[in-house]
């Protein structure tokens, strides 16, 4: 019975592990029911993205209340993750403090991190205030009634509990060692900056209550950071994994610049030379001239989708939305991992093939409305602090309904005739082009 | 400003000399058919003139770019504008454009390439700030001397193609007091005309995007709100006479600006 404790830790991790790579799995299966895009040209140029916008978070600190407490939370995250290599080895091995041997480099690593944990409850905190009781707009937004809203406050609750935990477990740690109780090693104090506060908590509890607090809080911490990383995939936090590839594959051309679909391509080519045979599309895609649903849309649009984050800057600085507008940039990119979700349970429970459900992206989850009332600003592109392009989505959408479709607004569809017919949208001869010139 | 007719020269013209101008005009069919847009496209010339560029129209056989075929959706529309366009611009050799509107300048620049146009496409506003850093175009404020001048980017100037500078620039010399809306450069807030919006009416909202914008503009009582785009100069002169100022503050293209200055 010895080693239950080892053989219950390695088998948590182990399972933890396992499902979480079964979900990036069915993520990147998910992602590749996309269009093809090569997004593989100019790789220094990428890391270069990558590593402004994602790892130094460049695009944040237009706003600055979130951006001071996002780098505490982002560092701390990413800084007190170190500590899980000792939690690791000391769960598998039944050590205790393993790399203490590291002597006074260990007191200022411990110490970093709960300098740091303290950092990320406060951000924490922060976040939670804003979000509940300063109820900032784009925080009370309609786009995040139900799971969306609790997604977040999960998140946040989450985050203070497992430092809280980190926190109260070296208070704990310690307490037995200021006793000189069995394998608690004395450490110098300087290791616990802020948890020697919590100390007084304990009064005179006895050596085995501290054990058992110290022993919860390490199960609990490690426990719930597997809980946690499981719980990414079904989450907006999903971020803090894909801002790195989403940044890596960002769109390094001019904002301005739409793409010109291949498919339309081959057929204005066949128009002008009738020799030219458009070639078929790829083997299991139809030919269709835009996006309806989300297998119509890029791999990289996609991406887009999971690595959002719902934080709502795109949607604050949208003109059509300050304005009172259905559209909304964020739930465009919620309503497209929705409907991708969706696409991928109907795979999953069909013998790993879609059946029609009837439910497709244009329509079902994102309205006309939303669509016609875009002014292609590029405000939303600008804002996402990891460049998540919502324009490319209504712009794609938008060519289905215009081009499968017909249904363009009817004043939209008065300028596409005249542009036609006149080669200007609206009704003027094309030989009066220059009559400009001569006029008084 | 005069507003006698003006000679402008057209790309068939040059080439029937076996000639090529320094750059095509690209006038644009705001520049070509808005009545107020014109005063935009002859304020330009004026000052293509004024410096002695030589330049040429393509006239007649310019057509749309497809841009709002493009941002409405209709790829096939706007491809078979860019081909036929295209098709005139090799046709001709051009190598250098010179654009009257962010949406022109945005598409040849950026969407043109890729279907084999490939020029060097600048908007009018780098133009004046490259005559005026090379001295062959000088300013004094003339007219607008002190005047409150705040500069509204166009979203297709601005974010599309990061221009920021060059209208500022142009601007700042004019002994102006240039002030800066909240919302400006990379931040900038959509006159509400892009994304093909200029030919429909908005959706249901409870405010128009215009109007928001000409509000933040006239909050600072700036003497002029200066635009770059013939679609911006719409929307905010109409956002201008929805607060019934337009006796206080004009809307002006930084062109206009420039030609008025030099009396052209």
């Amino acid at each position: 019975m010895a080693y239950i404790d080892n053989i219950l830790f390695a088998l948590l991790f182990a399972a933890g592990i396992y499902w979480f790579a079964q979900s990036l799995g069915k993520l990147r299966r998910n992602i590749l029911l996309g269009r093809d895009l090569d997004l593989t040209d100019n790789k220094p140029m990428r890391w270069r993205t990558m590593i402004r916008v994602a790892l130094g978070q460049s695009k944040m600190v237009t706003r600055p209340t979130a951006a001071i407490m996002h780098i505490f939370v982002y560092v701390g995250f990413i800084i007190i993750n170190i500590e899980l290599l000792e939690i690791v080895i000391d769960g598998i091995f039944g050590t205790h403090r393993v790399l203490s041997f590291l002597g006074p480099l260990y007191t200022f690593l411990i110490a970093t991190f709960e300098v740091l944990a303290l950092l990320v409850l406060i951000g924490c905190v922060v976040f939670l205030v804003r979000r509940n009781i300063i109820k900032l707009k784009r925080f009370v937004s309609k786009d995040l009634d139900g799971w969306p809203r609790s997604d977040a406050n999960y998140i946040l609750i989450t985050e203070i509990l497992l430092m809280s935990a980190f926190l109260f477990m070296n208070a704990a740690d310690r307490q037995l060692q200021v006793m000189g109780y069995s394998h608690y090693h004395e450490m110098s104090s300087a290791a616990f900056p802020i948890s020697q506060w919590l100390i007084p908590i304990y009064g005179d509890a006895s050596p085995e209550a501290l054990i058992m607090v110290e022993r919860f809080c390490w199960w609990f911490h490690i426990a719930g950071i597997l809980a946690f990383m499981n719980y990414l995939p079904y989450s907006k936090h999903l971020h803090i994994l894909f801002a790195f590839p989403n940044t890596f594959y960002s769109n390094l051309k001019a904002k301005g610049g739409f793409s010109n679909p291949e498919n339309v391509q081959n057929e204005v080519k066949a128009m002008m030379d009738p020799s030219f045979t458009p070639p078929a599309p790829p083997e299991g895609q139809i030919q269709r001239f835009g996006a309806k649903d989300v297998t119509d849309l890029s791999w990289k649009q996609l991406m887009d989708a999971y690595t959002c984050t719902e934080c709502g800057r795109c949607t604050s600085a949208c003109p059509a939305n300050n304005t009172g507008k259905l559209l909304s940039p964020r739930k465009i990119m919620m309503a497209t991992r929705d409907r991708l979700e969706e696409v991928g349970a109907n795979i999953d429970s069909n013998k790993g093939s879609f059946v029609e459900d009837g439910k497709p992206l244009l329509g079902t989850y994102i309205t006309p409305e939303e669509l016609w009332a875009c002014t292609s600003c590029n405000a939303c592109v600008q804002e996402c602090p990891v460049n998540i392009d919502p324009l490319s989505i209504i712009i794609d959408l938008r060519r289905y309904m215009v081009m499968e479709e017909s249904a363009a607004p009817a004043e939209l569809n008065m300028m596409l005739t005249n542009l036609e017919n006149n080669g200007a949208p609206w009704q003027f001869s094309p030989s009066d082009r220059l009559n400009w010139a001569n006029e008084e | 400003m005069s507003n006698q007719a003006i000679h402008v020269p057209t790309m068939a013209e040059f080439a029937a000399r076996g000639e090529m101008p320094e750059i095509l005009f690209w006038v644009g069919c705001a520049g070509s058919f808005d009545d107020r847009a014109k005063k935009i496209t002859k304020a330009i010339v004026r000052i293509l003139n004024h410096v002695g560029v030589q330049f040429a129209v393509l006239g007649t056989e310019e057509t749309c770019t497809g841009d709002p075929a493009k941002r409405a959706g209709h790829e096939f529309l706007f491809q078979m504008q860019a081909s036929t366009n295209i098709q005139v611009l090799n046709g001709y050799g051009v190598k250098k454009i010179v654009t009257g509107c962010p949406h022109c300048y945005n598409t040849l620049k950026n969407e043109y390439p890729e279907l084999g146009g490939d020029y060097e496409v600048i908007h009018h506003t780098q133009l004046v700030q490259q005559l005026l850093d090379a001295g062959k175009l000088t300013v004094q404020g003339g007219a607008f001397k002190g005047k409150k001048i705040t500069y509204h980017d166009p979203c297709y100037l601005g974010r599309a193609n990061d221009v920021y500078e060059a209208p500022r620039e142009v601007i700042q010399k004019l002994d102006v007091e240039l002030a800066e809306m909240k919302r400006s450069r990379a931040n900038g807030f959509c006159c509400g005309a892009g994304g093909a919006q200029m030919f429909k009416e908005a959706e249901k909202g409870d405010k128009e995007v215009n109007v928001e914008r000409s509000e933040e503009a006239l909050a600072l009582k700036p003497d002029v709100i200066a635009v770059g785009c013939p679609f911006c100069m719409t929307m905010m002169t109409d956002g201008v006479k929805h607060f019934n100022q337009e006796d206080t503050t004009k809307v002006m293209d930084v062109a206009e600006l420039i030609a008025q200055a030099n009396d052209l």
